[in-house]
Formats: C-alpha cells, sequence, structure tokens
C-alpha cells in the first residue's frame, strides 16, 4: 500500500502546476464551505441565543389553542390555576429544565397622561423571568438592571414606546386593560428601566409584575397564558419538549383533549424559517463544493491516464493486476482529494481564527452591535473532509477504471 | 527447466487483424518449438510479423487459430487477469523505447515488478534489486530518474527489471532499436550474459543486421510466415 502511495504522489508532483491548480480549488471549496458553516452557524446561534434567552425562553407551554390566537393576546384561553398546578408538577420532576416562568399577556393602553398607545403587556415574577430569559437584565438600556426593576409598581418599557413619549426613568405612568368581563381597570407604574428591542413577536412588549397584571384584570386566582421554559441543552429541546409532553399525558390530562400544547422556540419563532433557509444554503453550498471536487478532479484524473497510456501498458505487460492499475488512479484521486482537504480545512480555521479576533460586528432586525464569532464544530470539519476525500475517490473511479481496462497491446502502441 | 526442455511450442498459429474493409493476415500457420535457455532472434523486414509473435508468445494479444504453449501452459485462452498473472510469474519484456516509470528511479524501476506483481518482503526485493544492478552494471546509477540515464543505460535497467522476476522467458522487441551500435551491441552481448547466468531464455526481434549475428538461432519472418529457423554460426 505505501508503495502505491510512493508511486502516486510522485505521479502528482510530476504534474506540480496542474496539481497546484487542482489542490488549491479543491481547498478553496473547503475553505468556503467551513467559513460559511462557521459564521452562519455563529449568525444562528448568536440570533436564536438572542430570541429565547431575551424573551421567548427555549419552549413555551400554553392553553390548547393560545398559540393559534396569539396575536389577539386572549384572556379566555388562559391556563386556569388548576391547569397551571398540573404542568407545574409536570415540570419539577424533569432535570432538563433550568427554569420556568409563568406569565400572564395581555393588550392595554399605555398612557403618560399626555399621550396614549397600545401596548402588550406581560405580567412576570422577576425572579423566574430573569432566569428563564437571563438577557432580560442586559436588555434594559436604561434603569434598574435587575429583578427589582420589576418589583410591584414598576414598569419596564419598550424602547421604541419610550422615545416616541419621550419617557424618562422614574416617570408615571398608567396601564389600562379590559379584563375576561370586558370592564376597564387601570393602574399607575413607575416607569423603571427602558427596554431595548429585540427581534421577532413579543420583542417590544412592556413588563409589569405578575402581582399588577393580575391586579388590573381583576384576577381572583393565577391564571397564566404561558409558561416559559429554560432546558439545560438547547440542543436537547425537543427532546425535553416531548418528555413535557409525557408526564402531562400520564397526570390524565391528554394534549389535544384537555388541552395543554407545547411549542419550541423554532415552532414559534418566524427566525426558524431564516435558519432553516441558512440550513439549505449551506445544503447547496455543499453540493457546489461537491460539483468542484468532482469536476476538478475528474478532469484531472482523466488527463493523468491519457497521458500515461503507455506506461500503464508497460506496467500493464509486466504483470501488474488490473486490479492494482485501478488502485493506483484511485490512489491518486484520493492524495489529491486528501491534499487539498488538508490545505482547506487549515486555511479555513486560520481565516476563522482572524474573523474571531477582527471582532465583526453587524445587525439583524433590532439588535445592532451584534459581534460576529465564528464557530466549527469538529464534526463539520470532518464532514467536509470525509466529504471532499471520498467525491475524490469517486471521482477517480471512472479514469482508474478505463486504465484498468486497457488493453496492454493497445496501450503499448499508443503515441 | 533444463536448457533441452521446450519452453514454447507453436503449430499453426494464426493472426488475422480485420478492418473495416481490409483483413491483414500478420501471421499465417506458423509452427515452432523453442528450447528452454535459448538466445533466439526474430528476424525479417518490417511487417513480417515480428512484434505479433511476441506479443502472442508475451500473452499480450490472442491468436486468431493456432495453439500456443508456453512454460507448460495454453495461453490462447487466458482472461485478463489470468494473463496479468502469467506474465508476471513467467515472462519479462525488454521495450525499444525503454519504458521506464519517469518518477521512479533506476533501483525503483528495477524493483516495480517485485511490489506491483510479485509482493516480495523489502529485504528480499533489495537483495534480489541490487544484484540485478550490479549484474548489469547499473548499481552506481541507482538513484537516478530514467531522464539522467542515457539510452544505453535505461535499456540496462529495463533489462534488469525484465529479469529480477526471474523469468523463464524475456522477450525484447527490437530492444536496439533506439540506440547506437556500439551501446546496441553492448546491450545484446548483456543480455546474452544474462542467459549464461540465469539459463533465461531470451527472444528478441531485429532488424539490425549488425546485431543479428549475436543471436545463437535465427528465425526469419517473411509476409507472416516462418521461412527458416537456423543456428547461427560464429
Amino acid at each position: 500500500m505505501g508503495n502505491l502511495f510512493k508511486i502516486a504522489l510522485r505521479n502528482l508532483r510530476r504534474y506540480k502546476r496542474r496539481t497546484a491548480l487542482t489542490v488549491s480549488l479543491i481547498a478553496f471549496g473547503v475553505i468556503f464551505v467551513l467559513v460559511f458553516v462557521a459564521i452562519t452557524g455563529s449568525f444562528k446561534q448568536l440570533m436564536i441565543t438572542q430570541i429565547t434567552d431575551s424573551y421567548l425562553g427555549n419552549l413555551q407551554i400554553h392553553r390548547r389553542g393560545y398559540v393559534a390566537s396569539i396575536d389577539n393576546l386572549p384572556l379566555n384561553l388562559n391556563l386556569a390555576p388548576a391547569q397551571v398546578s398540573v404542568v407545574e408538577k409536570a415540570l419539577d420532576g424533569i432535570q432538563e429544565i433550568e427554569a420556568r416562568s409563568e406569565r400572564i399577556k395581555f393588550g392595554a393602553l399605555f398612557s403618560t397622561f399626555a399621550e396614549t398607545s397600545n401596548i402588550r403587556i406581560n405580567g412576570v415574577y422577576p425572579e423566574k423571568e430573569f432566569a428563564a430569559c437571563p438577557r432580560m437584565a442586559s436588555r434594559i438600556v436604561q434603569g434598574e438592571k435587575g429583578v427589582s426593576a420589576l418589583q410591584r409598581g414598576k414598569i419596564l418599557v419598550p424602547e421604541l414606546l419610550a422615545r416616541g413619549f419621550k419617557t424618562k426613568i422614574g416617570d408615571t405612568v398608567v396601564v389600562v386593560a379590559t379584563n375576561k368581563d370586558g370592564s376597564v381597570n387601570g393602574k399607575t407604574f413607575l416607569v423603571s428601566g427602558i427596554l431595548e428591542s429585540a427581534t421577532g413577536p413579543g420583542g417590544r412588549d412592556g413588563y409589569i409584575h405578575f402581582e399588577d397584571a393580575m391586579e388590573i384584570l381583576r384576577l381572583q386566582g393565577k391564571e397564566v397564558s404561558e409558561i416559559a421554559v429554560r432546558v439545560r441543552s438547547l440542543g436537547r429541546v425537543g427532546e425535553t419538549a416531548q418528555s413535557i409532553r409525557a408526564r402531562l399525558d400520564q397526570g390524565g390530562q391528554k394534549q389535544g383533549k384537555s388541552g395543554f400544547e407545547i411549542h419550541t422556540w423554532s415552532q414559534l419563532s418566524p427566525f426558524a424559517n431564516i435558519a432553516n433557509m441558512i440550513d439549505v444554503m449551506t445544503f447547496f453550498i455543499k453540493l457546489m463544493l461537491i460539483a468542484i471536487v468532482l469536476i476538478s478532479i475528474l478532469n484531472v484524473m482523466i488527463m493523468a491516464v491519457y497521458e500515461r497510456v503507455r506506461e500503464i501498458g508497460t506496467i500493464a505487460a509486466i504483470g501488474t493486476s488490473p486490479r492494482k492499475i485501478l488502485s493506483l488512479f484511485l490512489v491518486e484521486g484520493f492524495c489529491l482529494g486528501l491534499t487539498g482537504a488538508v490545505a482547506g480545512v487549515l486555511l479555513a480555521l486560520g481565516i476563522i481564527v482572524a474573523l474571531n479576533l477582527s471582532k465583526l460586528s453587524f445587525s439583524f432586525g433590532q439588535a445592532t452591535g451584534l459581534i460576529l464569532a465564528p464557530t466549527i464544530a469538529p464534526l463539520e470539519v470532518l464532514t467536509a473532509s470525509v466529504m471532499v476525500i471520498v467525491v475524490s475517490v469517486l471521482a477517480s473511479l471512472q479514469p482508474a477504471y478505463k486504465a484498468s481496462r486497457m488493453e496492454p497491446i493497445d496501450a503499448l502502441r499508443h503515441v | 527447466m533444463t536448457k533441452h526442455m521446450s519452453l514454447i511450442t507453436a503449430k499453426n498459429l494464426s493472426k488475422t487483424y480485420a478492418t473495416d474493409s481490409v483483413e491483414v493476415k500478420a501471421l499465417q500457420a506458423v509452427s515452432f518449438e523453442i528450447k528452454a535457455g535459448s538466445f533466439l532472434s526474430f528476424v525479417g523486414p518490417s511487417g513480417s510479423g515480428k512484434t505479433t509473435l511476441l506479443n502472442l508468445i508475451g500473452c499480450l494479444d490472442k491468436p486468431s487459430g493456432g495453439s500456443l504453449e508456453v512454460a507448460g501452459a495454453d495461453v490462447t485462452r487466458l482472461d485478463r487477469r489470468v494473463a496479468a498473472a502469467f506474465r508476471g510469474e513467467n515472462i519479462g519484456f525488454v521495450f525499444q523505447s525503454f519504458n521506464l516509470m519517469p518518477v521512479l528511479t533506476a533501483f525503483e524501476n528495477v524493483e516495480y515488478p517485485l511490489v506491483m506483481v510479485q509482493n516480495l518482503p523489502a529485504g528480499e526485493r533489495r537483495a534480489r534489486v541490487l544484484e540485478l544492478l550490479d549484474a548489469v552494471a547499473m548499481s552506481d546509477q541507482k538513484d537516478k530518474l530514467p531522464d539522467q540515464l542515457s539510452g544505453g543505460q535505461k535499456q540496462r535497467i529495463a533489462i534488469a527489471r525484465a529479469l529480477v522476476t526471474r523469468p523463464k522467458l524475456v522477450l525484447a522487441d527490437e530492444p536496439t532499436a533506439n540506440l547506437d551500435h556500439e551501446t546496441a551491441y553492448t546491450i545484446i552481448r548483456l543480455m546474452k550474459k544474462m542467459r549464461d547466468d540465469l539459463n533465461t531464455t531470451f527472444i528478441f526481434s531485429t532488424h539490425d543486421t549488425r546485431i543479428i549475428g549475436e543471436a545463437e538461432i535465427i528465425c526469419t519472418l517473411e509476409d507472416g510466415k516462418l521461412v527458416r529457423c537456423e543456428e547461427a554460426h560464429g
């Protein structure tokens, strides 16, 4: 085997320029794929973290039918206190769950006494909300940064509304809402903080304490619009959602009849479509890499066979088996692919390190100043490398087969 | 195999090449017997069938008719794989244009059949290659690439390559055609010496009158027919 490699490598060295060109082309393809995967992967991860850690949570539990009507924030589709207890009991036994936050959501009027506008309000328990969505604190651009910003009687006002109404920290505002029965109630709040907008629905909501929300809505018990859940591993969010479903089913609350519904972040955020689009683009970029490798190796190997017909005739004449001749050319293709893959991976890793050092920033939607930190998983590097090498060998197969099938007498006559 | 046993037996051997409109009879009912250890030359003008006959003996081509036995095997019906293995075990080739692998050194060219065909262990390979290089007086050139060697040196390497597998038979098609007279003479003398040392049968084709006299048996072909085989004098 070592001799096959020796001969293959010497043959590749024989056509230095052509080999260098082919290796460069393959390396370029590998670089393009890995850097693209690193950047888009980092962008995706950043955005998902932004969305889930800022306001969405990793998954949410609602009463059945709530999500279909979520734009109206229907109070009559809130989880009843008994249902909330069932869910809380189910969640308590699941290790994968890191934190949870009960929310009551409703539409209201926001008034500064001078001006009035619509606002979506989340009534939350501050400790729970800050645990389920750890980026909440960093979204508070002015005012109190911690859970104290959401003590009773205080409100976190969304940035755009605050800017439009020139609301400042310490101002008094009124929130007026209609309860389930249709009666109107209001409550004054002290503006404790200005909340930076986040990408996606819910990214421009205001926040108050849960009990203040109960007071405005005149709720007798602990009714909840949704329970946002933070899991220990975002990659396993689907399995965790499944565990919760199973537990709720065990509790006799058949989902779909009694009704809870559980949605992961990807089912709730439109960014999931962008993430899917990125995945599709990555797939096509990988297809392009395959095409680049396939065409360049095929071209080089066809040329190699064509130029070495007499040599093939000679080695066949002196007794080299067709299988060994096939192997000789396959090993040549393998070496080309391997060299291109190794060069591409090394350069791509260098570029990724350089991108990290340069701390590129970008904006997405309302989010600005996001720092791109591209990373690449070892599995991605391995996949791209193996893909290139396998395609290289496959591309060499036809020319190698042709070489192995040559009649020595015809090959020796070749001029 | 002793010197007097028959190594090659051909009976009514014929080869016809058919093109679109013309049928060319390259060999017509050729019969002969060659004993092991012979130093034999097929001579004749271009187109007389020398190369065709060597190709048939070398299992590179199949006859259109007749029978041919080489080293006790009927070689008219060997498939590609078996024919390759048979050549690797029994036949060495020396080509007119030397046909050395340009990316391998002289040593590696001689070693090639032992690596790719006979799969011998490295130590044995090295010993055999060095022995052959010494025999063809090329030990001091062993690390050179073919490009760095003269025509005569290349042909010496080709002879060493042909002999390294210890074949029963070496076929050389016009081995001196690309060499000057002096070198051609030296190469033929070398082949003869190797025959004497290793008792390997050498069959070569030539139309070079300067070296024909070096053969011990001269078989003359004309228009695809074997006209005569005679022992050379002198």
